[in-house]
């Protein structure tokens, strides 16, 4: 296969950056067009996304139209991007979000208040294609690039049109977040020099091969020589707190809360899954051993923030945080799914990001809109909304039911895959089953409190008896949504199609590490 | 695919309440311009909208919304009947034989899950039962909420109710019937909060679904393991499989030693049933469910969702029981489970009912009494009769719900008439009304007119209170003469109601059990007798406090329900639904039972010999053969109840201002005990709502995640800006002292730096877009060297 044509994938990348190179030469006056123009490159990288699934072959577990060009050969490094079962789902959930959000800004009063239009929507075509960069590159450091990048477009996003204490927020996720992509940092140097190249296929073919070694002697051993588990963790920190997986969450409810409408919709929807994804494509491939001797302990923590965000949750007196934390629970649940480390945990831990960036994502637009009009996000300023805008209302009903996991929507389908994988897990105990469970149960509790305080009750606050009704592009933004949520919800098998065979890949290469495996692997080796 | 190839069919059965509730949403919501104004809908205003301004649905959007409401359940109705029709041909084979079909629906790994449907016997009583209670339901509905302004979302709902009843009921797998179960769970919490400004509605349906849902999350954990044990989750595959139930029941569970895989899965699936069917210990949100409109109470009540707890452990039966042998005493840990808690609440909520003056709420907890008969029926491997009773207490308690709904919208009228004789011209009475119709409505739509000629004093006239009534068989015979028999149905009147032989059935087969001596079944004998006892007693106070004697206020003495469509529509299903609360008993007559078992079974009993094929057939059991001593039983304890009732509040009815009779016999301790249910709602918010509150507030959220993670967070923030500082003023000393020509240098970049770094966001983006250009130039080019090259 020539790898250096023009790969459709090379397009969807830089079909945004287009688009900010359009808006650089546009005036800060013509705020319609920019919007618009920026809008118009959104839904065409989201249309080119949609080709490469149409082109895409769900039996190939391996990566698919793939381009790589030399960038630095002295030390290995190529710009190498490909897709596969893992990462085609996410990038059509980054394209498919990213209309939406910018979409969403046109009517926004921040935007109004503090202008800088032009360089609002900039910064949505560079994070649009920092994040599609993130999911499709192969080569670890231009991962690693792709990676840094999204940070800044966020900080700019939340730090100059946040709320009240948004220079706070801005510089909170981004030095937290730099601090755990420093340990990667050095994990990927020292994997790229032990290997002698940055793609992440050859790497890999070198573990499973058993030509490129990582010691491995226990969890956290002393040994200078076994440097799995270090690596792995160098990893898996930074991935953790992008998920965020608890306790390196408080972070996030910080962003989401000062970021502006699109921001916290982009931050779900999309940045929070570069974690979990980050796990499934280095962290399990990579250090199969160490994954699998850290299953136990990092599903520990998912459980611990599944039930924990929950917990927090039902204590928000403020919607936007409510949502926020309510992300904490169910990455819990992502990040089960994964370190079920069998093929229904892995596959529903990517289905359920997909669907938390729909459900979460539809939320925090529905909180936008109520933002719009109120200027509050507090619970106690609302009640009895349904009344005054029934199809808003309505429409919120769907999301929240889905966010809860009621059969039928897209939320059951990825939480029940979860739950028969960690059911059917090698690697953890029933009790994590048991005590994800409960999540499930608190998550009814503070949606149904957070749909009552806003929804339900008497419409008896005076401010909200005039309220303007949804408006065209507010309906437009949310029928997409409701769209993937049943579609999802009542046909994932395309879905799942997609993501079987990488999955499985992914699967038999960690298997062979299983405590009861481990016989034969030892044999095996000794053999060679 | 032919449309009348009988595997196919099933498919269309919820099809049409499901399309019903799309096309509703979708209709009515293009109508939504209208501004509803307390003087457009006059005097039939909803209490939630006193003179505001906000879309609510056109007149002719709530038409349609009734007519294709109707029109899709009736369109179930008539193709449940068509399959029912087919079950015909297979003449004895049916039960080995099933008919259904599925479609791939999800593939994890190597295996595929299939979704489809599949008629069974058991199946087909529920074809018979549910399309039609539902239908009743629905046409009760027009009359009922004729007046209300959210008519169209309440039948969109009840359609959509409807809608996933029926997938439950032809599910052929158990995700099929779970995806149903819980859709049902949130239609019920929509329609438990219909009038979703009153607070008592709203925090009912909070209660309600977040009872049910921690039962459904236990319930989904059973499907998970039996998921992870077997593969599938197909009804034929695991339920007609003996090879699989043998496997199940003799593998060991992964946790609690010494039950086997079955036995756990099976109780997770019936601690789901107990959390639907309202079984102690999660009985109270039903109750609570009474804020709902009536035909939502007939709804949950009877038709659909608490019937369908029993139904899938009905259906699920084989897998409780593999490895036990009910009929030999030996009971699995599934079935011990339901017979403690099945017999123990058929008392315990009867004991409740006693003491209830709500007529609805007495209704709410003969329910969960009743469902416990079927619940301890099933424990004590009486599989048929619990599914007897299951059908005949549909009808018969579909029956009461919907007469007590007259009975509630007839005294609403009355106080509608004693309110407009008291101010009839007075305005300022007409605005003090509705505002005070807005903060105290009472639950009813279609009737927000509080007394207010009591407003005064009483603030808030309850139609419900049944101390209020008196005397309403005058005024309203026809509700009058079907409550009757819908009451003796459900007191199990000997010989002539359904619910006698149900109920009958339940104690026979209960009674075998303690001849020989079996634990369990003696308990369920006992209680099961006491229980049926106090349910005679009961619904003859309830009757004698409703109809009989003399009215003890106004509003009784103007009781009815007028005149046209709403009177019409709210007694037609009520006739309907007596004829099956007597009639319906006679399929199950055992066919030894003297003289009445040659006139009706004179082969078999027909219901026994056709329900009890669903099973392998080495579970499947004989009929108990006839006993004196359960019939007796079942005699004695109707009518004794029935009497005593009719001693105490038929032969001197109770007169206004005199206290309830039950009170002087229970004495002033019990009584109130009773009257409060026994405080478990106060129990339940002291031991786990407000813990639970409190923990989540303080503890989680201030004090760990506020306090311990942030503050960890901020003092490493802070160190690393003292140790900045620290290097700061090392590098004065220490490096200046040393060299300056380093520094310098880097202070000039510094400089430069700046220049570039003035914070100005632009310019950042300015450079990464030039970077990005940079890169994508050198791509275009090396690409084009190395095509050219290769």
């Amino acid at each position: 296969m020539d790898t250096s044509a023009l790969s459709l994938i090379t397009v969807v990348l830089f079909l945004p950056v287009v688009g900010l190179i359009v808006l650089l030469f546009m005036r800060e006056e013509q705020a319609e067009n920019i919007k618009w123009t920026a809008f118009g490159f959104s839904i065409a990288t989201f249309i080119a996304s949609l080709l490469l699934w149409i082109g895409f072959d769900n039996s190939e577990p391996g990566l698919q139209m793939v381009q790589r060009l030399d960038f630095l050969p002295t030390f290995g490094i190529s710009y190498y991007v490909g897709i596969d079962g893992l990462s085609l789902l996410l990038v059509i959930l980054t394209t498919f979000i990213m209309p939406l959000a910018i979409l969403s800004s046109f009517r926004a009063h921040v935007l109004h208040e503090r202008g800088r239009v032009k360089l609002y929507f900039m910064f949505m075509l560079l994070l649009e294609w920092a994040m599609i960069g993130v999911f499709v590159a192969q080569d670890l450091f231009i991962f690693y690039v792709f990676w840094e990048v999204t940070l800044v477009p966020m900080y700019f996003l939340i730090g100059i049109w946040g709320a009240e204490q948004r220079v706070y927020a801005a510089v909170k996720f981004f030095l937290y977040t730099m601090a755990g992509s420093i340990l990667m940092l050095l994990a990927i140097l020292y994997v790229g020099t032990a290997a002698g190249t940055f793609a992440v296929p050859e790497i890999i073919a070198g573990v499973n091969a058993g030509t490129l070694v990582f010691p491995f002697s226990g969890l956290l051993s002393l040994d200078p020589v076994s440097v799995q588990s270090f690596l792995f963790l160098g990893f898996l920190i930074a991935f953790a707190i992008k998920v965020p997986i608890w306790p390196l969450h408080s972070w996030l409810p910080d962003a989401h809360v000062q970021a502006p409408t699109a921001g916290s919709v982009i931050l779900a929807g999309v940045l929070l899954k570069m974690g979990t994804y980050g796990i499934v494509r280095f962290c399990l491939p990579l250090f199969p051993e160490a994954s699998v001797a850290w299953a136990p302990y990092v599903a520990l923590l998912a459980v611990i923030g599944i039930i924990y965000g929950a917990w927090v949750s039902y204590a928000q007196t403020d919607v936007k945080k409510l949502v926020a934390y309510s992300s904490v629970s169910h990455l819990g649940f992502v990040v089960l799914g994964i370190f079920a480390l069998n093929a229904a945990g892995i596959q529903g831990g990517i289905l359920q990001m997909v669907n938390h960036g729909i459900s979460t994502g539809g939320l925090f637009l529905l909180v936008g809109m109520l933002y719009e009009r109120r200027h509050t996000k507090a619970l106690d300023a609302f009640g009895g909304i349904w009344k005054a805008l029934p199809l808003y209302g309505a429409i919120s009903l769907i999301v929240t039911l889905s966010s809860m996991g009621l059969p039928g929507l897209n939320g059951f389908v990825g939480e029940f895959t979860i739950l028969l994988g960690s059911f059917g897990s090698e690697v953890l105990g029933f009790f994590f089953t048991l005590f994800a469970t409960l999540g499930v149960i608190l998550a009814a509790v503070y949606m149904l409190y957070m749909f009552q305080k806003v929804y339900m009750g008497e419409l008896d606050k005076e401010e909200n008896k005039n309220l303007e009704p949804l408006h065209w592009q507010e309906i437009a933004v949310m029928i997409p949504i409701l769209i993937a949520i049943f579609w999802i919800g009542l046909q994932p098998a395309p879905f799942f199609s997609t993501m079987d065979a990488s999955v499985n890949k992914v699967v038999r290469d960690v298997e062979v590490y299983f405590p009861e495996n481990a016989d034969t692997v030892a044999l095996s080796m000794g053999e060679k | 695919m032919n449309i009348n190839d009988p595997n196919f069919l099933p498919w269309l059965i919820p099809v049409g309440p499901l399309l019903a509730f799309l096309i509703i949403t979708l209709i009515t919501n293009r109508s939504k311009s209208v501004l509803a104004t307390s003087a457009e809908y006059g005097d039939h205003n909803h209490p939630g909208y006193p003179g505001l301004k906000v879309p609510v649905v056109s007149d002719l959007g709530r038409v349609a919304s009734i007519v294709v409401g109707l029109s899709g359940i009736i369109a179930a109705w008539l193709i449940s009947l068509n399959v029912v029709g087919y079950v015909g041909g297979f003449e004895h084979h049916f039960g080995e034989e099933v008919f259904g079909s599925s479609v791939p629906w999800l593939a994890t790994g190597t295996t595929s899950f299939n979704m489809g449907v599949l008629v069974d016997p058991l199946t087909t009583i529920m074809l018979i039962m549910v399309p039609l209670a539902c239908t009743m339901i629905f046409i009760y509905s027009i009359g009922y909420m004729a007046h209300d302004p959210r008519q169209a979302r309440f039948f969109a709902l009840i359609s959509l109710f409807a809608g996933a009843m029926l997938t439950l009921v032809v599910a052929d797998n158990l995700l099929l019937l779970f995806v149903g179960w819980e859709i049902m769970g949130v239609c019920s919490y929509l329609l438990i909060g219909f009038w979703y400004e009153k607070e008592s509605a709203y925090k009912a349906a909070i209660k309600a679904f977040t009872t049910t849902r921690v039962a459904d999350v236990v319930m989904l954990l059973g499907i998970a393991y039996l998921y992870s044990e077997t593969g599938t989750l197909s009804f034929r595959d695991i339920l007609y499989n003996a090879e699989v139930l043998n496997h199940l029941a003799t593998t060991p569970a992964i946790v609690f030693g010494g039950i086997s895989a079955a036995g756990l899965i099976g109780v997770f699936l019936v601690i789901g049933t107990i959390g639907k069917s309202a079984q102690f210990p999660l009985h109270v949100w039903l109750p609570d469910a009474m804020e709902g409109p009536t035909p939502v109470s007939a709804m949950i009540h009877a038709a659909a969702m608490v019937s369908a707890g029993i139904y899938a452990i009905i259906r699920m039966y084989p897998l409780l029981a593999a490895g036990g042998h009910p009929h030999d005493g030996d009971l699995t840990s599934p079935l011990t489970l339901m017979a403690i808690v099945g017999a123990f609440t058929a008392l315990f909520a009867a004991t409740i009912a006693v003491a209830q003056n709500d007529v609805k709420k007495v209704l709410a907890y003969s329910t969960i009494s009743q469902l416990g008969f079927m619940m301890a029926a099933l424990g004590i491997g009486a599989y048929i009769a619990a599914a007897f009773h299951l059908i005949t207490h549909a009808f018969f308690k579909a029956l009461l719900f919907m007469a007590s709904g007259s009975v509630i919208h007839g005294m609403e009228h009355g106080a509608h008439h004693v309110h407009e004789h008291a101010h009839g011209d007075d305005d300022h009475g007409h605005d003090e009304h509705a505002a005070h119709d807005a903060h105290a409505h009472d639950d009813h739509g279609h009737d927000d007119h509080d007394v207010h000629g009591e407003a005064h004093a009483e603030p808030h006239f309850d139609p419900q209170d049944m101390m209020n009534m008196g005397g309403l068989r005058k005024t309203m015979p026809v509700t009058f003469y079907t409550f009757l028999i819908g009451g003796l149905s459900l007191a199990g009147f000997p010989l002539l109601t359904a619910g006698f032989w149900s109920k009958d059935e339940i104690l026979a087969d209960a009674y075998l059990g303690l001849t020989h001596g079996y634990g369990p079944h003696a308990l369920v004998f006992v209680c099961l007798a006491v229980a049926a006892f106090l349910t005679a007693f009961y619904t003859m106070r309830q009757l004698g406090l409703t109809f009989w004697g003399e009215p003890r206020t106004e509003e009784a003495a103007h009781a009815n329900l007028g005149q046209g469509v709403v009177s019409v529509t709210m007694t037609l299903p009520l006739i309907i639904l007596a004829f099956f609360a007597i009639f319906a008993g006679f399929v199950g007559v055992p066919s030894d039972f003297p003289i009445l078992g040659s006139i009706f079974s004179p082969e078999h009993n027909p219901f026994h010999h056709f329900v009890g094929a669903t099973l392998l057939p080495e579970m499947q059991s004989a009929s108990p053969p006839f006993n004196i001593v359960p019939v007796l039983t079942s005699f004695v304890v109707a009518l004794g109840g029935l009497g005593l009732g009719y001693m105490m509040y038929w032969r001197k009815p109770l007169v206004a201002g005199e206290p309830d009779p039950v009170i002087a016999i229970l004495g002033d301790g019990l009584y109130t005990t009773l009257k409060n249910k026994y405080y478990f709602d106060e129990l339940y918010t002291a031991i786990f709502i407000k813990p639970s509150q409190w923990f989540s507030r303080v503890v989680v959220s201030e004090f760990i995640d506020k306090g311990v993670i942030d503050t960890i967070l901020h003092l490493i923030a802070r160190l690393f800006v003292w140790t900045g500082d620290l290097i700061k003023v090392l590098n004065l000393w220490l490096i200046d002292g040393v060299g300056d020509g380093i520094p310098r240098a880097i202070g000039a970049f510094g400089v430069w730096f700046r220049r570039i770094q003035t914070g100005r966001a632009q310019q950042y983006l300015l450079f990464i877009a030039i970077a990005a250009i940079l890169i994508g130039i050198i791509f275009a080019v090396s690409a084009g060297i190395l095509q050219a090259g290769g």
